[in-house]
């Protein structure tokens, strides 16, 4: 059966009495949600080509996921609870912390926001039906799930999972430092999960650029959806190279070539050059969306607009662009790189990254700050990344760099940036959006425990990690002797992790709790900025059927408190004049 | 239009900018080159959009005072639900796995990815029917 | 407003920097200024102001107290057995100080505004959305910052980086500078003195005493590194040195270390290169140059020379020969500890 689809109808707040009673949902009842004409139940999950079944899907895939590593630190924690915890052996161990850094990275927190909630709000943000790929959308997310299973079946072939670390250095990755299918199986899940983001990119810049709703202009785009955008753009720039390379080291382990290896005339700095070109941007593709996240949740619960739109806008574009050019800060102690250039260029990421800071501060500076669970997980990434931000530009540093390089020092400062990023603001995201989703609430109290119990957790665990590689402790290894002095440190941050593993379990009773006993959400439950909170919860199939005019980057906004709205744009008086006509700008309440 | 081309363009000057400093600092030529190919996947998107921008009248997402009956009509048809990019992502990860557990491997993953691209097309040509 | 207006002015001469004062202080500031809910009052952003001054001056201050102390407070870290480290250290300190300050006021920023913003009423606050003076201020000071930033960085790297002639006679001997081939290899060390024909070969030892070969160096010399691999990445870092570098096939790195007094320096391999990763252990024992010449000829004469022991891939013994290290004091190498067994 075709679907065709038909752009909605506009509605003004005269209709419908005014913004005061107004219910989106009443004009579309459960009719609308009948729509869907496809197949239901498992066929239904196979064969959907809607953007907000495969959102759900890609979601719930990557918590699985994430829920896998987690375990994983969590064992590789107890391992180093004391020196020489014989918990779990060598082989083991390695095997452990390569598969969290590739589930966690690769699989959770890429999939987690390009595939899952971008895949799910961007649409709806824009005011588009779908994606603009539909089937396309699906088959990454089928690649995607290949690529999960592919990855963790590493662990059920002769030989173990890959053992060389998520960036498989070369030569340890050849085939006679890592024999055996586990590394092959983590090489052909990369390249799975890379066409996957690819195809995600390419579909996520098509309907951003092409699918935006009449009025909508790039400038009216919410935050979050720009930041999509740009890391859809680093994917394009980012993963072929990271395919490449992954083509590459199949060819050195299986085909006879020596691109990485100095006997056959090759370099194996070649590796560390295309790891990171994809490397670097990589930790952007992580990090952007979750500064999306952030910048919509923070104005809904401060009840005021993003402070700085288009300075927000800019500095994501120029985190981006700089981004691609600092790839080899990961490689200041190989010695063969140029120090001050990539130094320089690293440095001037924090400019951007401060942008972002002071504007979100902005955003809350006189506001009305109420603190549901997104916003304490906001506010949560906000410290937390700060640390992980300052953390940052001493690393930028070639020579702090060789000091702290592959301690633990570094191992807590991606953690503070990615769990800051991809667990508070991804939490923050999801415990936002899911109202949305799924057309009901999380419970407020188990939420607010979730994030306490995760947040100090976070503290105990990162901070000793710290002090334990500026007191020498290398990252990667699965015992130290007793005479180092790091035991005391190791206890405290192993404990730490529990109480991270233990806030998990708020999360999972929430979800219990709602899918048991639900509370309807209505279709906007925080007093939403964007599109998205106009239409139903969950949206009908294809998204609107009517859609307010839209005049800012806060169309729902500007719709609920028309005595509030933000009017940046001179009206022509078209559709839906202002009320205080030919003001430049109006700002707030008319007098 | 506008703001997307000279988005795509800054994409391209930012990268040959960076790539030609980075060649006559370092000389490194992996790192060049792929600073050059970033700088021509901006390039190609940006020209042509920008070539687009003046020879296009403005579109109701690019107009900020559009109405909805602006853009009113049939955005576009496509299958609601189809089972074909299942298969062919199963087929795609079979395909790889070739690669890993050997040539057996290889008729189940051409079989599927075959089945798809037939699929895929016929469904396209009858207009989304399955 | 009045009560809140006095209490500010009260404490305001009080001193800025103790303690208790800050950390009795935020509940009474709260209680006092809790009746006042309209964001319009401009006497409240008055109080508003001068707090935000007053805690300013707090967390800027601070570490600068705790500078004054000591011009470079450690963080944690160690202030450096070598020349080079030293340097490394006093960048480390230095940024350490800046990054405390910068990030203390942005996340007492953070703090403070969810502490004096939360949601006291339903009215509408205003619905700014832009300030472009401040916005030009928040881009540009941080450039400037970071320009000192990088500034000092490129004066520590060239020092750090910087390496001497090998055969310029720069020690205070008048002996030429130490000619060290390091040699990483799965897993272990070797360690050729080239001028002095004395070459030191230890693998890793899996026994709890393990701690890997040794290079014995003069101190208050200058030490020149070559540092090579033939097998895969490993990392050459020491502790107390602050300083690590790659070892890696294909490629030499050459660096000086000046190490300035006399002492046992415990190193380990930082890039993970495989299963024992973690038992690559090393140490460097710096002594007088005189005990090091003494060394250096009882080695020769024990046949630890390049010939008794020549480098080269070929050379190094596989892993799984576990040999007692040259120069690493009791034999522990006999037996495999259970998890090792396991593991194999």
């Amino acid at each position: 059966m075709t679907t065709t689809i038909e752009r909605p109808e506009v509605i003004t707040p005269e209709e419908l009495g005014g913004p005061e009673g107004h219910h989106p949902d009443a004009l579309h009842g459960d009719a609308d949600h009948g729509h869907h004409e496809g197949p239901s139940g498992i066929l239904n999950w196979l064969t959907s080509t809607d953007h907000k079944v495969i959102g759900k899907s890609y979601m719930i895939t990557s918590l699985v996921t994430f829920f896998i590593a987690g375990i994983m630190a969590v064992v590789i924690r107890a391992q180093l609870l004391d020196p020489h915890t014989s918990l779990v052996s060598y082989q083991t161990y390695n095997e452990l912390f390569t598969m969290h850094g590739s589930l966690m990275l690769y699989l959770f927190a890429g999939p987690f926001a390009f595939g899952g909630l971008a895949n799910y709000i961007v649409p709806l943000q824009v005011g588009a039906p779908d994606m603009a790929f539909p089937r396309l959308n699906a088959l990454s997310y089928w690649l995607y799930l290949g690529g999960v299973i592919t990855m963790l079946s590493g662990f059920l072939v002769a030989g173990g999972a890959a053992s060389f670390g998520w960036v498989s250095y070369a030569p340890l990755s050849n085939a006679t430092n890592s024999p055996g299918a586990g590394a092959d199986l983590w090489l052909m899940a990369l390249a799975l999960t890379g066409f996957s983001a690819i195809f995600t990119g390419v579909n996520l810049v098509a309907t951003i650029l092409y699918l935006r709703a009449p009025g909508m202009t790039m400038f009216r785009v919410p935050i979050f959806s720009w930041n999509m955008l740009v890391t859809a753009i680093l994917i394009l720039i980012a993963f072929p190279v990271l395919f490449a390379a992954v083509v590459m080291l199949f060819c050195d382990r299986h085909f006879g070539t020596h691109i990485f290896s100095v006997e056959g005339g090759g370099s194996p700095v070649l590796w560390q050059h295309l790891f990171w070109f994809f490397g670097h941007p990589e930790v952007y593709i992580l990090a952007l969306p979750y500064f999306g996240m952030v910048t919509d949740i923070l104005p809904v619960f401060s009840r005021k607009p993003v402070f700085g739109y288009k300075g927000m806008v800019f500095a994501t574009m120029s985190i981006a662009a700089l981004s691609t050019g600092v790839w080899a800060h990961h490689m200041f102690t190989t010695g063969v790189v140029l120090l001050p250039f990539f130094s320089l260029l690293s440095y001037l990421i924090a400019v951007p990254t401060g942008i972002k800071f002071f504007n979100w501060i902005g955003t809350m500076w006189r506001g009305q700050l109420s603190f549901q669970s997104p916003m304490l997980f906001s506010i949560g990434f906000l410290l937390i990344f700060l640390v992980g931000g300052v953390t940052g530009v001493l690393l930028a540093s070639p020579p702090v760099d060789f000091m702290t390089h592959d301690t633990y020092f570094v191992v807590a400062h991606f953690h503070n940036v990615l769990i800051g990023t991809a667990v508070f603001g991804g939490f923050a995201g999801f415990y936002f959006w899911y109202p949305k989703m799924f057309g009901r609430m999380l419970r407020e109290g188990l939420g607010k425990l979730h994030f306490w119990f995760l947040f100090i957790g976070f503290w105990v665990t990162f901070m000793p990690q710290y002090l334990l590689g500026l007191h020498g402790m290398p990252r990667r290894v699965a015992s130290y002797a007793p005479d180092t002095g790091w035991t005391t440190l190791n206890v405290i941050s192993t404990l730490g992790t529990y109480v991270i593993g233990f806030s998990f379990l708020f999360f999972l009773i929430n979800l219990m709790v709602s899918w048991r006993k639900p509370v309807p959400s209505g279709p906007n439950p925080w007093d939403g900025h964007g599109l998205e909170w106009f239409t139903s919860s969950p949206p009908p199939h294809h998204n609107y059927t009517h859609l307010p005019p839209i005049r800012s980057e806060r169309p729902t906004w500007d719709y609920n408190h028309p005595e509030h709205r933000t009017v940046v744009h001179k009206p022509k008086g078209k559709k839906f004049a202002a009320p205080n006509k030919g003001d430049k700008e109006t700002v707030g309440a008319p007098s | 239009m506008k703001v997307m081309s000279l988005f795509l363009l800054g994409v391209a000057v930012f990268f040959g900018i960076i790539g030609v400093i980075y060649w006559f600092t370092s000389y490194e030529d992996a790192g060049f080159l792929m600073l050059i190919g970033a700088a021509l996947l901006g390039l190609l998107p940006g020209s042509y959009y920008l070539w687009w921008t003046y020879h296009m009248k403005l579109q109701p997402e690019e107009d900020p005072d559009a109405a909805m009956e602006d853009s009113a009509g049939t955005v576009d048809s496509f299958p609601g639900s189809s089972i074909w990019p299942f298969i062919l992502g199963m087929g795609a990860m079979f395909a790889l796995l070739t690669f890993v557990f050997g040539l057996w491997l290889a008729p189940i993953a051409g079989a599927l990815i075959l089945s798809a691209l037939i699929g895929v097309t016929v469904e396209s040509r009858r207009g989304g029917a399955v | 407003m009045a009560t809140a207006l006095t209490w500010v002015d009260a404490t305001a001469h009080r001193p800025l920097l103790s303690t208790s004062n800050y950390m009795s202080s935020p509940a009474s500031v709260i209680a006092v200024n809790a009746p006042s809910t309209d964001p319009t009052d401009p006497s409240q952003h008055r109080v508003s102001g001068m707090r935000r001054g007053w805690i300013t001056a707090l967390i800027v201050g601070a570490p600068l107290v705790l500078a004054g102390c000591n011009a470079y407070p450690s963080y944690g870290a160690d202030p450096g057995a070598t020349k080079q480290g030293s340097d490394t250290f006093k960048l480390y300190s230095g940024m350490m100080t800046t990054g405390i300050v910068i990030g203390g006021f942005v996340a007492v920023l953070i703090l403070w505004t969810v502490v004096r913003y939360r949601r006291r009423s339903d009215e509408m606050p205003k619905q700014f959305h832009e300030n472009l003076p401040i916005e030009i201020l928040y881009t540009a000071v941080p450039v400037i910052i970071v320009g000192f930033l990088f500034f000092f960085t490129v004066l520590t790297e060239n020092n750090v980086d910087a390496t001497q002639p090998v055969n310029a006679t720069v020690t205070s001997t008048g002996r030429p500078v130490v000619d060290i081939t390091v040699t990483a290899f799965q897993w272990g060390w070797r360690f050729d003195y080239t001028g002095l024909n004395v070459g030191v070969v230890g693998e890793t030892t899996n026994g709890p005493n393990n701690k890997g070969p040794q290079m014995v160096v003069p101190a208050g010399e200058t030490i020149q590194i070559t540092l090579v691999s033939n097998d895969t990445v490993h990392g050459f870092y020491l502790r107390d040195f602050n300083f690590s570098r790659y070892a890696q096939p294909g490629v030499t790195n050459i660096f000086d270390l000046n190490v300035l007094h006399t002492g046992t320096y415990d190193g380990q391999c930082t890039q993970f290169c495989g299963l024992y990763h973690s038992e690559m252990l090393f140490s460097i024992r710096s002594v007088t140059p005189s005990a090091f010449e003494s060394w250096a000829s009882a080695e020769v004469t024990a046949g630890h020379t390049l010939q008794g022991s020549p480098s080269g891939a070929g050379n190094i013994p596989p892993p799984n020969t576990r040999t007692t290290p040259a120069n690493a004091g009791p034999s522990v190498a006999s037996s495999a500890t259970p998890k090792q067994k396991a593991s194999a």
